[in-house]
């Protein structure tokens, strides 16, 4: 219920939400969990195995049950939880895994079958007839939340911040970490995971340097960069650190996160504790809390979970709780399980040397039985309300995460941080504000290279009572929970080291314990001290799971952050790119380059666009924009020498203006890349290789010339983006370019095939080269690249009268199948050596140990049956085979396969089916007819040397 | 995120860098080297747990290549 | 060993679950064995299973330096499939699935297979052709693949973006319906209550730390726990093959580098096969817990750490968010990384090292799981005759020496 006045809550700002359909309210302030809480909503939620009903258990990040669907503004969180999320008017509230609803689930029945069903049960079972007759039903019963067709298209930011020091955590050690190295001069951020900061000064009354502790938080902040709501996730190397934002009051609505990467050089983990729970018979039933928790939900919202009060603790920190709960008005009673009490005042009743026993009620908690640990004596008394302390587990995630190192401490039952300076607060073990205080402060300090500050002051607390470690009540009676969501009992651990699972690791993965959503924020340390009870072994030496990245689950959205639709892997666009759009063309992702397939006309299919264009690029004239290719300048004295050791063909006796085709090569001999090489001067080369490689060829060369030949003088540039290239090729390609205008000599003898030549076109630097991928005279244009479309729509004016149409990369493809030139990734894959390709001259000839040459003559590389780059003919002319049919020899069950078809097309000059492939000693089949699989079809095909057309290559001169 | 010590840059994030390998001496001339050998160089790894040496590029940056050695249990980098 | 069944389960449960034994005792290791497995993980526990079962040798030890399991066996993403492009790798592969197909009822330990297929996806028209090649390959090895079209893959995974202005869209794929998961704890553990069942000691918390040769040849290894003679060994250690390589006094060809994983929070049902990307890399199921289980490629240093970093972590989520937009709403509950040992040509290395006595199973880089019965059944078969089984014979090492390689990455269509 709510009390009428007190909690950090806007009581003028009623927020209406529903919960199952049902209309409540709520304040701003709350969570959704101190609002259900307020409006006496005791089942939450149903845990994950057994569907039994779960009420809410802590109030930040260790609650375990609280998992509910939430929809508000369109926007929806299927898993979300409901102790993190801040209440809004209008939210939609849904529990989730259960049916018809959480109050009523009909799969509570299962419960009635636990004794069947205990953890690891399914690796026992299923297996007859196979586990797939079985799996559908038991996938409908797992999962939490459902994915609903709302979807999520907020944007998410990425920031980068560097500091001097990060401090995780804004309780009262974190700030006076913060006030102390602030002080100091250091570059410091803060991060803490609660709208206001503060920590425990926010629910625990205190006053620091004289002024209340909240309002000492707020005075604090200013010293240093604060992010609140903000929750350090992830510990990464080098001082690096992942932080989740979430930006509740951002324009663009609830939930948006902001992922922040954070570089500190220095840290300190103000991390705080998380609260136990005891583990005792029936200790799972809804209106059980953790002490710490009421209380933040007293102090925090005026919410009073319970009229009737029991306090079940092993330690000092819960009578905190008894205290405000009595204050509240509450009928409180304390079950203390050690034999003295802790501090008691006046008018709390206390129980020594007594722990629940049992629970009972049948929609919520409605009595305990209370008694000494043996169980020699119960005594059932009234409740709605059970709130339980069994110890402090320091919050070591992130420490751990880190690098950090654990160690047991007895006295204290927890596992400490051996973390020197970098750690303050209660992650330390502290319990009390003033020593929480003195250790921030010298942390900070540490940190900022010391300074004379003095430590906030607030009053001394008497030493605290020692706790007394219960890790199991009364072992043999009834089912006690240890992880709350998965269901995991006491029981389940014990059968866990009965059969053998006896590592922590092992624990875990086999009863599921820590794997749930709360990620064992509340289990783990019971669990492996129960592990250790039963295989006879000291806490110590059992350990702690692996601390691993996230600290709370992170949304995937937030994550990706702006790498969301277009940004994924942006694409490359050609300079003229809006010109090509304007004209039809079909852009498709070209080795990450946007890049026309070919221009479509209104009406007209891609194949036919690609069989017009290809046609009248034969026939007539065609236009193809080549800006993507590479362009590497390779100069210096050694040039020559260098790039003669890189290539597999010869290019040092290249003379200046000529160009050569050649092919870059692996270590292991592969064919990595192919181009044509121009050599512009005695010390100057320009490279052109394929679009996708350019990045990698000159990466290579830098390799190279870096590690390997370090002395030689060559210096390398990539201008692929400076030049716009375009290549006019065909019949009537002379005559456009004597209209040109440029100063170069296009004649026959002043540029023959494969040469090239610099000079001006109006007034523009340009590079003519004449280089041909059709097999038809062709000019390739180069010109700085903003002046890209100027130059494209004046070639495009000047070749309409002589029939010039542009056409694309795929059309460009058919071209060059016809006279077999071979596309890189296509027609060679992983695998494919220049001996496959037919071209062995080099081996033979060159006598400098160029880059894979040695590969070249293992005896892999040099066995007779290898696969060759050869031509086939269907023998249906009407019928082009899939690229990746496979040549087979042998009948069904003994086939073999012979190679594949890597390119296939209707031939625009031949009117048929023409296709490429690496086929099995394919040179010496020419002639023979082979058998053509795909998916389970035949056809037949016969080999042919690779070129349809022009052989001769008469066609390059015209 | 590793931090990584470009010769020329200085201390620069891990996405700015493509690692390039375990250092190697290659063996020339091609025609004085069994197959065995050739192997070796072009597929062998130490693959060290613990200091390793390696060969990073500033790829995002400046170009260079270089040498350092790194702990692969660890991340971190012991001589630049 | 007690048998496990639904009547056991059952009687049990009026027993209250006390009578159950334990899976695997906790020997001492004796002085000697007839063969000693180095590792702990799925490949060692089904090589000793498998050299007990099928060759009648039980003197047999697994030493595992931590947890069995613990490894690479317990951090993958549970993918099983056998589609591969070489006829070598189709054989090897397939042998490790069909082995699959019976596990549970050999071992008598449900390991949760659900051959639910595995839609492998195609966003180009390029990608689609190596796809063909890839398929036509696998039918005529008998691998039961099938091509699928945009449509047939977007009726298998309702999901998928269909935006065609997605970065990556979607072009077609292939599935192979015997492809599927299985619960990757459950295989080691089955397979090591079955081997502890016939007589092949498990050894937990001993790490080798050198070996004892004599003229040469390795006849027992030291270790934490003392000093143990072996007929033969077998070294299963994944990404710690050159550690052990290294003790030996050889090289491999392998690099071991961090493979994240990552699980998001469970949900109800929504994702039926399991799909793997040709553009990003990424691969992603839901668990039977409801889980998504997903991951792509590698952190692209050596790393021994079993940690990932978060700039290759999201760039995994990333790609997944971009084929899968409805899990936008999802959160990253869990995630760790492996310790893969990648071979140079993406192929496992089987077969002698270059030290008499001492047998290598390793290199399975980011693919060992779905070997597991396959990698056990082999390198049994080799500690026991001596000799290469033909499906083995064309991974041993010697590969590199003669330069015929078998390149899964080429075969699918990545350049290297």
């Amino acid at each position: 219920m709510r009390l009428p006045t007190g909690g950090r809550i806007d009581r003028s700002k009623p927020l209406r939400f529903t919960w199952d359909g049902r209309a409540m309210t709520g304040y701003a302030g709350d969570s959704i969990a101190s609002a259900l809480l307020a409006n006496g909503v005791r089942i939450v939620a149903r845990s994950f195995k057994y569907h039994r009903p779960r009420g809410i258990w802590g109030a930040g990040v260790d609650e375990p049950n609280a998992v509910v669907d939430v929809v508000w503004q369109g926007q929806h969180d299927p898993n979300a939880r409901a102790t993190l999320v801040p209440l809004r008017d209008g939210m939609a509230v849904r529990g989730v895994n259960a049916f018809p609803n959480v109050a009523f689930d009909v799969f509570g029945a299962i419960d009635l079958f636990h004794r069947f069903l205990p953890a690891g049960f399914y690796y026992k079972t299923f297996k007859w007839p196979n586990w797939q007759r079985f799996e559908p039903r038991i996938r409908a019963m797992a999962g939490l939340g459902r994915v609903g067709t709302l979807r999520d298209t907020r944007a998410y930011e990425t920031r980068h911040a560097k500091c001097d020091l990060l401090i995780i955590g804004g309780g009262p050690a974190g700030l006076a970490a913060l006030r102390a190295a602030g002080a100091g001069g250091v570059s410091v951020i803060l991060a803490d995971d609660q709208p206001e900061l503060g920590g425990s000064l926010l629910t625990d009354p205190a006053e620091i340097d004289g002024v209340d502790g909240a309002a000492w938080a707020a005075s604090v902040a200013g010293q240093g960069r604060v992010l609140s709501r903000t929750t350090v996730f992830g510990a990464y190397d080098d001082g690096s650190y992942g932080l989740l934002q979430l930006r509740d009051h951002a324009p663009e609505g609830w939930g948006t996160a902001r992922l922040w990467v954070v570089r500190a050089a220095k840290v300190i983990f103000a991390t705080g504790s998380i609260e136990r729970p005891l583990v005792f018979p029936d200790n799972d039933r809804p209106g059980i809390m953790s002490a710490n928790a009421v209380r933040r939900f007293l102090h925090g919202q005026a919410v009073l979970p319970g009229r009737t009060v029991i306090v079940a603790t092993n330690n000092d920190s819960a009578y905190a709780t008894a205290h405000a709960l009595a204050a509240a008005g509450a009928s409180v009673l304390v079950a203390d399980a050690r034999g003295e009490p802790g501090p008691v005042a006046a008018g709390l009743r206390v129980l020594p040397a007594t722990v629940p026993l049992a629970t009972g009620g049948r929609r919520g908690l409605a009595w305990v039985d209370l008694g000494p640990q043996d169980g020699a004596r119960r005594e059932r008394v009234p409740a709605d309300l059970l709130a339980v302390s069994g110890g402090w587990s320091p919050a070591v995630h992130l420490f751990s995460q880190g690098g950090g190192t654990l160690r047991w401490d007895e006295a204290l039952a927890a596992f400490l941080p051996d973390g020197g300076e970098t750690v303050a607060g209660s992650i330390t073990g502290a319990a009390d504000l003033a020593t929480c205080l003195a250790q921030g402060h010298a942390a900070g300090l540490a940190a900022a290279g010391g300074g004379d500050l003095t430590a906030p002051r607030t009053a001394p607390a008497p030493a605290p009572g020692k706790i007394l470690p219960v890790w199991q009540i009364h072992p043999s009676a009834g089912r006690q929970w240890v992880d709350l969501q998965n269901d995991v009992t006491a029981k389940d651990v014990g059968l866990a080291a009965l059969e053998g699972y006896r590592s922590v690791e092992h624990l875990k993965r086999y009863t599921t314990l820590g794997m749930a959503t709360d990620q064992g924020k509340t289990s783990n340390v019971n669990g492996l001290a129960l592990l250790a009870a039963a295989t006879g072994r000291g806490i110590a030496e059992v350990g702690t799971t692996k601390f691993r990245p996230p600290f709370t689950p992170v949304p995937l959205a937030a994550l990706a952050g702006s790498r969301h639709g277009r940004l994924v892997a942006p694409l490359r666009e050609l300079p003229a790119h809006d010109d090509h759009l304007a004209l039809g063309a079909d852009m498709r992702d070209y080795g990450g380059w946007a890049r026309p397939g070919c221009y479509q006309h209104i009406g007209e299919t891609v194949i036919a666009a690609i069989a017009r264009e290809a046609e009248n690029a034969r026939l007539r004239l065609g236009l193809f924009d080549g800006s993507s290719l590479g362009k590497i300048e390779v100069q210096g004295a050694d040039a020559a020498a260098f790039l003669n050791l890189m290539y597999y063909n010869e290019v040092a006796n290249l003379r200046p203006g000529r160009l050569r085709y050649c092919l870059l090569l692996r270590e292991t001999g592969v064919v990595f890349d192919d181009g044509v090489v121009a050599r512009l001067a005695a010390d100057r080369y320009l490279l052109s290789p394929s679009s996708s490689h350019t990045a990698g060829v000159l990466a290579m060369l830098q390799a190279w010339h870096q590690t390997e030949y370090p002395t030689m003088q060559v210096a390398f540039h990539d201008v692929t983006a400076a030049w716009a290239t375009f290549a006019v090729s065909g019949p009537r390609a002379r005559a456009l370019m004597e209209q040109l205008g440029s100063t170069v000599d296009v004649s026959e003898a002043a540029l023959p095939h494969m040469a090239m030549a610099e000079g001006t076109l109006h007034g523009l630097p340009c590079r003519m080269a004449r280089v041909s991928f059709t097999g038809d005279t062709s000019y390739e244009i180069s010109v700085p690249s903003s002046y890209a479309t100027a130059v494209w729509r004046h070639l495009l004016d000047l070749g309409a009268p002589l029939g010039m149409m542009p056409y694309g990369i795929e059309t460009l493809s058919v071209l060059r199948a016809e006279k077999g030139y071979i596309l890189i990734g296509t027609d060679t894959d992983g695998m494919t050596l220049p001996v496959d390709l037919g071209l062995e001259g080099p081996l033979r000839t060159k006598r400098v140990d160029f880059v894979g040459k040695r590969s070249l003559l293992t005896p892999d590389a040099t066995r007779a049956d290898r696969r060759q780059f050869v031509g086939l003919l269907p023998d249906d002319p009407d019928n082009v085979p899939a690229v990746g049919s496979h040549t087979v020899t042998g009948q069904c069950g003994a086939r073999r396969s012979l190679g594949w078809i890597t390119s296939a097309c209707m031939s625009p000059l031949l009117k048929r089916s023409i296709a490429l492939g690496m086929i099995e000693g394919g040179r010496a089949r020419t002639g023979e007819t082979v058998e053509i699989f795909h998916l389970g079809g035949i056809t037949r095909a016969t080999i042919c040397a690779p070129v349809f057309v022009d052989p001769a290559g008469e066609r390059l001169h015209g | 995120m590793l931090l990584l010590p470009c010769p020329h840059c200085g201390l620069r994030d891990e996405p700015e860098f493509s690692f390039g390998g375990e250092p190697a001496i290659r063996p020339v001339p091609a025609s004085a080297v069994d197959d065995a050998t050739w192997a070796d160089y072009v597929y062998l790894r130490s693959n060290e747990k613990g200091p390793h040496r390696e060969v990073w590029c500033h790829s995002g940056g400046c170009g260079q290549w270089f040498v350092l050695t790194r702990d692969t249990a660890t991340h971190a980098v012991i001589t630049p | 060993m007690t048998r496990y069944s639904a009547f056991n389960l059952l009687r049990q449960g009026f027993a209250g679950q006390t009578g159950w034994g334990a899976a695997w005792r906790d020997p001492t290791p004796k002085q000697r064995y007839d063969a000693i497995i180095i590792g702990g993980g799925g490949h060692g526990l089904a090589t000793a299973y498998y050299l007990a079962k099928l060759h009648g040798m039980t003197k047999v030890a697994v030493l595992e330096r931590g947890w069995i399991g613990g490894g690479n066996t317990g951090r993958n993403t549970t993918i099983v499939r056998s589609n591969y492009f070489f006829p070598e790798s189709a054989a090897l592969y397939d042998l490790a699935l069909r082995l699959y197909e019976g596990l549970s009822q050999d071992i008598n330990y449900n390991i949760m297979l659900s051959q639910r297929g595995v839609v492998q996806i195609a966003h180009s028209e390029h990608q689609m052709e190596l796809m063909a090649r890839s398929v036509n390959a696998m039918l005529i090895n008998g691998i039961d693949v099938e091509l699928l079209s945009a449509d047939d893959v977007h009726r298998e995974v309702p999901l998928l973006n269909r935006d065609p202005a997605a970065r990556y869209p979607i072009h077609g794929g292939f599935v192979q319906r015997r492809a599927g998961i299985a619960r990757h704890d459950a295989v080691a553990w089955g397979y090591a209550r079955a081997a502890n069942a016939l007589g092949v000691d498990i050894i937990q918390n001993c790490e080798v730390t050198s070996f004892q040769k004599r003229d040469g040849r390795v006849v027992g290894v030291e270790t934490n726990r003392g000093a143990i003679e072996a007929g033969v060994v077998g070294l299963t250690v994944a990404g710690h093959s050159g550690v052990l390589a290294a003790k030996a006094g050889f090289k491999l060809p392998i690099q071991s580098y961090a493979l994240q994983a990552m699980v998001s929070e469970p949900v109800k049902p929504v994702l039926d096969t399991v799909i793997l990307s040709g553009a990003t890399g990424i691969y992603c199921s839901q668990s039977d817990k409801g889980e998504l289980v997903f991951g792509a490629g590698l952190d692209l240093y050596p790393s021994y750490a079993q940690r990932g970093g978060l700039p290759t972590g999201q760039t995994i989520v990333a790609a997944l968010l971009d084929m899968m937009p409805a899990f936008r709403s999802l959160k990253l509950l869990r995630q760790w990384a492996g310790i893969v040992d990648v071979c140079w040509d993406y192929s496992p290395l089987i077969g002698p090292s270059p030290v008499e006595g001492l047998y290598l199973n390793c290199g399975w880089g980011t693919g060992g799981f779905k070997a597991i019965p396959g990698g056990g059944w082999l390198l049994a078969h080799i500690l026991a005759t001596g000799r290469h089984h033909p499906i083995s014979a064309p991974f041993d090492l010697h590969r590199f020496t003669s330069g015929r390689l078998i390149d899964e990455a080429a075969g699918a269509g990545i350049a290297h």
